[in-house]
């Protein structure tokens, strides 16, 4: 039975007697879907109000997920607040890591070696493909076509393993530090990500086959969940939504950061703001994330081994030959282990290109070992309030696809 | 005070000279804190001025500096896509009336985030036209990101009411 809350501006319209060629829902139903309903990825309730199958209103409820993340952060040392940054978006993990350390690296003054860029370029764009492919596969599963589900899970995998050869974990990565990364490629890593990606592209045609120019699949999806571009802007709407709209926003692009104004690739823009445009530009941008993967292989073999972590005392640990043998390196290595690196007083803001949009850190320190503020700007949360515009007047089924393609991250929406 | 070479700053104090508080740009941010009773028409301003032209209100956060007065600050971040640029505006607001204009008129994207603020910090937005609670639930007590609530706290959820 649903729960009766009130919803502003919604009021059933009274019948009048002689009215009889007025349809027989007179009388507005709300429905409770969520917070865990198995056709939404993502814990986020909606209360519905509902003329029959048309959707008149809609609340969203977040804040299932919410764990205190910068309540956290604030309670610990600079490195230590990495790993929840991998919770956020636990799709993409390492771009989540990435903006973090960007931002804490702006109040440092550090940039690391050039090898290092290259690498968490290249790991970002495994993220980035991770997180894609998810939105993809998960919203053809819950418009019920199992098999392009399983090939993009596939892919997804043969990712997750060369993650996994970057940084010992398929999915909570802690990859980027600050000042530098956690380890340099395996030897094998680069015949193996080429494999990867031959299988990964032949995965992706097979999706297409299946997907792309399906007649139930395009039904479902064209003309559903429009955002025009001045709603995107005034929505502050970022990433694959803004770009479907219309927009070349793409801070790779716009406000280049690590090596991306060194690297060759192309922002594919849609045009009507529907949900078979965002679902065009995902796969696009799949595309164009394997060339930008396979640009940096070949640039970090022409550069041949070299350092990937910056040489600055006050994030890195001194060499451990030194450490058990010389008096200043083991109190460095102390006073490194007990209380973390010092971050200088002041305030920055960095924002990457995550999968979702804009992904902002706004960090404040005090000059101490301990974080006053780690504000991360959630694209998730702020994608998420113009899908009750979208949804206005729609049909209850089209719920489905609008969700998906927002492609709310609950950990990170919620943080 | 200085406008650091930022458009944003530069038309900040040429229109609002006796409301612009201390201008910075750090670590290459243009920042500028105004005058909480004037945030209202300094939004508008950069909002609407061509040249400026800020479609995007990107984030609005809030940082609890207790032990100072003002306690608050809000802050916001404005990005142009237009322009590619970027300014920090913020704002502090006092422990006994944490409340500020709400920006909901000029930008929708205020809308969440503020609630965001409210929620997790207590700061009240006048005009806000549905002030609840977001991520946490109607009945918790106290706002948590304030640096007076410690961090081992527990409340128990309580059930839905009816």
């Amino acid at each position: 039975m649903a729960m009766r809350l009130p919803l502003p501006g919604s009021q059933p319209t009274p019948l009048r007697d002689d009215d009889f060629e007025r349809d027989l829902h007179v009388e507005h139903q709300l429905l409770n879907m969520g917070p865990s309903h198995p056709a939404t990825h993502g814990t986020v309730k909606f209360l519905i109000e509902l003329d029959g199958e048309n959707i008149v209103d809609l609340d969203i409820q977040v804040g299932y997920l919410h764990r205190g993340f910068e309540k956290e952060c604030e309670s610990g040392t600079w490195y230590q607040a990495i790993p929840y940054t991998d919770r956020l978006n636990y799709n993409s993990a390492i771009l989540a890591n990435l903006g973090y350390v960007l931002a804490v690296e702006k109040l440092l003054g550090i940039e690391p070696p050039e090898r290092c860029q290259w690498l968490r370029t290249m790991g970002g764009e495994l993220s980035r493909m991770g997180d894609h492919l998810t939105r993809c596969g998960a919203a053809c599963l819950e418009l019920a076509a199992m098999t392009p589900f399983l090939y993009g899970i596939e892919a997804r995998e043969l990712t997750w393993d060369l993650q996994e050869m970057l940084c010992g974990a398929r999915v909570t990565s802690n990859y980027i530090r600050i000042g530098g990364v956690k380890h340099d490629l395996h030897p094998s890593f680069p015949q193996k990500c080429r494999d990867g990606i031959a299988k990964i592209r032949a995965l992706l045609r097979d999706f297409d086959d299946v997907v792309t120019g399906n007649r139930i699949f395009v039904d479902r999806l064209r003309g559903t969940g429009v955002i025009s571009k001045e709603e995107c802007l005034r929505y502050a709407v970022t990433g694959p939504i803004a770009r479907s709209a219309g927009i070349p926003l793409d801070l790779r692009k716009q406000e280049p950061y690590l090596v991306y104004d060194q690297l060759d690739f192309d922002i594919p823009v849609g045009e009507v703001g529907d949900n078979y445009d965002r679902y065009l530009v995902c796969v696009e941008e799949m595309h164009q994330s394997l060339r930008i993967i396979e640009q940096c292989l070949a640039k970090l073999e022409k550069l041949g081994p070299g350092p990937v972590n910056t040489l600055d005392p006050r994030v890195r640990w001194p060499a451990k030959g030194r450490v058990f043998n010389r008096m200043e390196e083991l109190i460095q290595q102390f006073k490194s282990v007990t209380e973390g690196p010092r971050v200088p007083a002041g305030e920055a803001y960095h924002a990457i290109e995550s999968a979702n949009g804009e992904l902002g850190f706004y960090v404040v320190s005090d000059g101490t070992a301990v974080p006053v503020k780690v504000r991360c700007r959630p694209p998730s949360f702020i994608n998420l309030p113009p899908m009750r515009k979208m949804l206005k007047g729609a049909l209850l089924a089209d719920l489905i696809p609008t969700f998906d393609f927002i492609n709310m991250v609950g950990g990170e929406c919620d943080r | 005070m200085e406008n650091f070479g930022s458009p944003a700053l530069r038309r900040l104090l040429e229109f609002f000279p006796s409301q612009v508080e201390a201008t910075h740009a750090n670590f290459g941010d243009a920042t500028a804190r105004v005058a909480p009773g004037s945030l209202l028409e300094i939004m508008r301003l950069l909002r609407d001025e061509p040249g400026l032209d800020f479609e995007m209100l990107t984030d609005v956060t809030a940082v609890d500096y207790l032990g100072e007065e003002p306690r608050f600050e809000l802050v916001y971040h404005l990005y142009s896509v237009k322009r590619n640029h970027r300014v920090r505006i913020k704002s502090r607001v006092s422990e006994q009336a944490p409340e500020i204009a709400s920006l909901v008129s000029l930008w929708p994207s205020a809308d969440w985030m503020e609630r965001e603020v409210w929620d997790l910090y207590g700061i009240r937005f006048r005009g806000h036209p549905d002030l609840r609670r977001i991520l946490l639930y109607e009945e918790f007590e106290g706002h948590p990101l304030r640096k007076d609530y410690p961090k081992e706290k527990r409340q128990p959820l309580v059930g839905p009411r009816n």
